[in-house]
């Protein structure tokens, strides 16, 4: 039986941090999807090897810094302006590939008329919609995209729907649009859906060059801060509730 | 006939000991250690290392991407 040492060499090696990520190490809470997904969305651009010509648009909320831990070029849009900046970026440099990257408070909340008009007029950008159904920056407030019945700390009783409606399904509505060329809802807590996740970002990229108009990736994410749940536990609340109600697949392939 | 062994290989300091290898590991290879980093997480660490099949499942699921996998193909005895 040969030992560990043997095997761990630097011939023998099959899977290491991407360089596009940088050795910052993430200021979010153990177990966050944010960190899945800009180590997928990072694998993509190197793979790609656009890492010169991808502009990111990070949004308001805990991926705020998202700029320190992609080596890329980015932005920083006011809360719920990252399709609006996206849209001026990619008019101005048509051939570099632009990027939203957006949580559901951002998104789904304060830049609903923003993300509507921005797929409605099919940008060429990529927009990638963190769900976890909570404000988890600023303490786990409820949200639009919040479940019925569930708690948070501004409804301690769970989320009422008579005053306060039901969940916001915005990738639904996204993928009515015209302008919109891919719209797929993801999520990244097996290795598998990671793979599949992967795939559906690099899809979307690719749809960036091919000047196809807007890719829109929800990724259906755990807050396990905010719900107050171990992060392994999260990611089976996740699979029981969170699913049912946002249903992972594609919903507009062109 | 040839078996595939592996290896992990966790950056201890960056870990957070969120805990999504151990149970994405199939081959039950992974652990949280007793012992904390500088930073009180308790890490991951190979506890049965002979079990390790380098197919990465940790690593893709790891949200800090701390984790690098050898594999080698070795000869049974």
């Amino acid at each position: 039986m040969s030992d560990i040492k043997d095997i761990i060499k630097e011939e023998n090696l099959v899977y290491k941090k991407t360089k596009v990520l940088t050795d910052n190490v993430m200021h979010y809470c153990p177990g966050c999807s944010h960190g899945v997904v800009h180590k997928l969305i990072a694998e993509v651009i190197e793979e790609m090897g656009i890492q010169e010509k991808t502009i990111g648009i990070s949004p308001v909320g805990c991926s705020v810094l998202a700029y320190n831990y992609l080596d890329i070029d980015w932005q920083e849009a006011a809360h719920g302006r990252a399709p609006a900046l996206a849209t001026a970026v990619n008019r101005l440099y048509p051939e570099k590939y632009v990027f939203t990257y957006q949580g559901d408070g951002d998104l789904a909340s304060i830049g609903t008329a923003e993300i509507i008009h921005a797929c409605n007029r099919g940008e060429n950008i990529v927009v990638f919609f963190i769900n976890n159904a909570i404000y988890g920056m600023t303490g786990g407030q409820m949200a639009p995209t919040t479940l019925p019945g569930m708690p948070t700390s501004t409804s301690p009783y769970g989320r009422d729907v008579k005053t306060t409606g039901q969940p916001l399904v915005i990738t639904e509505l996204i993928a009515q649009l015209p302008g919109t060329n891919y719209v797929t809802r993801q999520a990244v807590h097996t290795p598998a859906a990671v793979r599949k996740c992967k795939k559906a970002i690099r899809k979307a990229f690719e749809n960036i060059g091919q000047k196809k108009g807007t890719s829109f990736i929800e990724v259906v994410a755990t807050c396990n801060s905010g719900w107050k749940l171990n992060p392994v536990k999260s990611n089976e609340w996740m699979v029981e509730n969170m699913f049912p109600v946002y249903k992972p697949g594609d919903l507009k392939d062109e | 006939m040839a078996k595939v062994k592996g290896a992990i290989k966790v950056d201890v300091e960056k870990c957070k000991g969120c805990g999504l290898c151990v149970v994405a590991c199939p081959s039950k290879v992974i652990d949280l250690a007793r012992e904390v980093n500088g930073k009180g997480y308790n890490y991951a660490y190979m506890a049965n290392p002979d079990a390790c099949i380098g197919c990465a499942n940790c690593a893709i699921v790891c949200p800090d991407s701390v984790i690098e996998v050898y594999k080698v193909k070795a000869e049974m005895a």
